[in-house]
């Protein structure tokens, strides 16, 4: 009955579709897409560089000396590239935020209906949104990568090209557990109020309490503790590691990928799974 | 293949086990038919739609589409049935080719079949102008035509349409009409379509079902459904402020009589002639006749036959406050 258009269907047809159907919104939208990149670029910007923490360092002590405090503290003896690496987590969260939101777009307009009334898979919905999330924040990782080279990012000495693969591959990690869990909260939501408010108290408190801006060891013990179970620490950490250490510390790289790893495998199960049985009721 | 492309058998949704939106309904569509399901808003019509489109699981009861259960064979149900739902779902920033394409790759329709239907579809609703233009820039009228390429793009043998012509204004709406009839013609497709206009109804569909708070009051072939009502209406109003109900029932032809809101409401077999029998039999009472009207039954009157209130009353939305506010003001001048 359905010859014409039945045979070669795979069980991820719809997949790409979807995917860069949202895809779509940014890069064909030159404003936005630029409007994206601001943001991590203010920060950089007037953070990692009015926050020159090396200059509060007095140089006329003898015995002190600023470079070498700065690396013991930040890993690397420029605050800015500390903050600026930072960066990237801090713009998958949001990019992550967002990807989330668009799903209650998706209910209001009609469109999840729509899609949901076609033989596409339930699972493809929600992995479409959680695959456009994440190619957007690693193509953005890349982005502020360059920016941040251009205003002065200091690589360490044991930096290779070819660490830039793995600072793609933590985000990816990173960004399909935030996206999962950010799908989950939203997809019963028909009002965008509820769960911007749920990802906003979710949001601030990721970001402050992790590594992105500061080091977590000049932190209280109680902070230092929300802090090491923060994915978003561990994320950060594994592209200073890769990006701007002098000496990378491989067991620490490797505890980071593994702790963000079991992060996505364990989040996007359970995301994905509510959101399947609530889109297949 | 079976003539009863749909077929329903106490089907019946709750919501959080205490709101029965559809309360164990029953009906069948025949091959090659236009059915409609009128009713006022909230009467468990989109609810019924997505329980057959298959996004809704029933609570009790069972349906089929073309022999296939909703609830188990759901994926083949999808793959025989198009949707034009009530909003407008297409995706404003990508353009009305892309949106097609989009609809033909959730099917999982290979390119080259979807861009060869997408230009005839497009071609049909006549938007080949505009394929390129991104759906933003369209107009309502537009959107719903896109709405039907996108509904029709994997060759549906069933047509469901979730109020088609909400919101679009008069002209619009008479358009949408032709591309539907158009649309049955060409495909020769069976279409189900809920509706709360009356009018699209009697215009369109070849049988309607009466739905109220989720039960199906009745069913039947539009015409059927007037003539069941027993004849024309005469609506007549006196000056004097006595009930006169039975002075009209023994008037000749006279078949009933029902006083509402200071007016009667007058069944008979030929208003032709009953009317200027009961002008007559009042004025010798010596009443007088201040307001009267003869109309031939529409399935308004249905509708109040069956549920004891008119659809007006029923609807509650601001819109059709305003569209019969301006309906007044015409019939006014």
């Amino acid at each position: 009955m359905s010859e014409t258009n039945g045979n070669s269907r795979s069980k991820l047809h719809g997949l790409w579709a979807l995917t860069n159907r949202e895809l779509k919104k940014w890069y064909k939208e030159p404003v936005l897409f630029l409007l994206s990149m601001i943001q991590p670029i203010l920060w950089m910007g007037l953070l990692g560089k009015s926050m020159n923490i090396s200059a509060l360092i007095p140089t006329n002590i003898p015995g002190l000396d600023s470079k070498t405090l700065m690396q013991q503290t930040f890993g690397t003896s420029d605050y800015f590239s500390f903050m600026a690496v930072g960066m990237i987590g801090m713009t998958a969260l949001f990019t992550t935020m967002f990807s989330g939101m668009s799903v209650v777009w998706d209910r209001r307009l009609g469109f999840l209906n729509k899609a949901l009334s076609t033989p596409v898979s339930r699972a493809v919905i929600i992995f479409s949104k959680v695959l456009s999330a994440t190619l957007r924040s690693m193509f953005q990782a890349g982005i502020i990568i360059v920016i941040a080279v251009a205003f002065g990012l200091q690589f360490g000495a044991d930096f290779n090209p070819l660490n830039i693969l793995g600072v793609f591959a933590i985000i990816f990690l990173l960004c399909v557990g935030l996206s999962s869990l950010f799908i989950a909260i939203t997809i019963r939501s028909t009002r965008m109020e509820t769960p911007m408010a749920v990802m906003n108290l979710i949001n601030l408190p990721m970001m402050f309490a992790s590594n992105a801006f500061y080091p977590a060891k000049l932190m209280p013990d109680w902070l230092q503790t929300v802090v090491s179970v923060n994915p978003l620490s561990y994320t950060n950490d594994a592209v200073r590691q890769l990006l701007i250490v002098n000496t990378v510390d491989y067991t620490q790289l490797a505890l980071d990928f593994t702790y963000v790893g079991i992060f996505a495998v364990i989040v996007a199960t359970i995301g994905i799974i509510l959101s399947w049985r609530y889109l297949s009721k | 293949m079976n003539d009863e492309i749909i077929k329903a058998e106490g089907l019946t949704k709750v919501f959080n086990k205490s709101l029965v939106a559809v309360d164990h309904v029953n009906f069948s569509v025949k091959n090659g038919e236009i059915f409609g399901f009128l009713g006022p808003n909230g009467a468990g019509k989109t609810t019924t739609i997505n329980m057959l489109i298959t996004i809704l699981k029933p609570t009790e009861g069972k349906a089929s589409v073309l022999g296939f259960d909703i609830a188990k064979q759901n994926n083949d149900v999808r793959n025989v049935i198009g949707i034009v739902p009530q909003e407008y779902t297409a995706d404003e920033d990508l353009t009305g080719l892309e949106n097609i394409l989009l609809c033909s790759d959730l099917y999982g329709i290979p390119r080259n079949v979807a861009k060869e239907r997408a230009m005839d579809l497009l071609k049909l609703v006549e938007l080949t102008d505009f394929k390129d233009k991104k759906v933003e820039t369209y107009s309502g009228g537009m959107r719903r035509r896109l709405e039907l390429a996108c509904g029709l793009i994997n060759r549906p043998k069933v047509l469901f349409l979730d109020e088609p012509t909400l919101g679009l204004d008069v002209q619009t709406r008479t358009a949408t009409w032709e591309y539907i009839r158009k649309l049955k013609k060409e495909f020769g497709m069976t279409l189900f379509m809920t509706t709360h206009y009356l009018e699209e109804a009697d215009a369109l569909c070849d049988r309607v079902a009466i739905i109220d708070h989720g039960k199906i009051v009745v069913a039947g072939s539009s015409a059927e459904l007037k003539h069941n009502l027993g004849g024309d209406l005469i609506t007549l109003a006196i000056k004097e402020n006595e009930d006169v109900s039975g002075l009209i029932q023994k008037v000749e032809h006279v078949k009933d009589v029902r006083k509402e809101d200071g007016a009667y409401r007058i069944k008979a077999e030929v208003g032709e002639i009953t009317t200027p029998l009961i002008i007559e039999a009042l004025r010798k009472k010596g009443y007088t006749v201040m307001r009267l009207s003869l109309t031939e039954p529409t399935l308004n009157e249905v509708y109040l036959e069956y549920t004891g209130r008119s659809m007006r009353d029923a609807e509650e939305s601001r819109e059709n406050v305003m569209t019969q506010r301006m309906v007044r003001m015409r019939r006014a001048h």
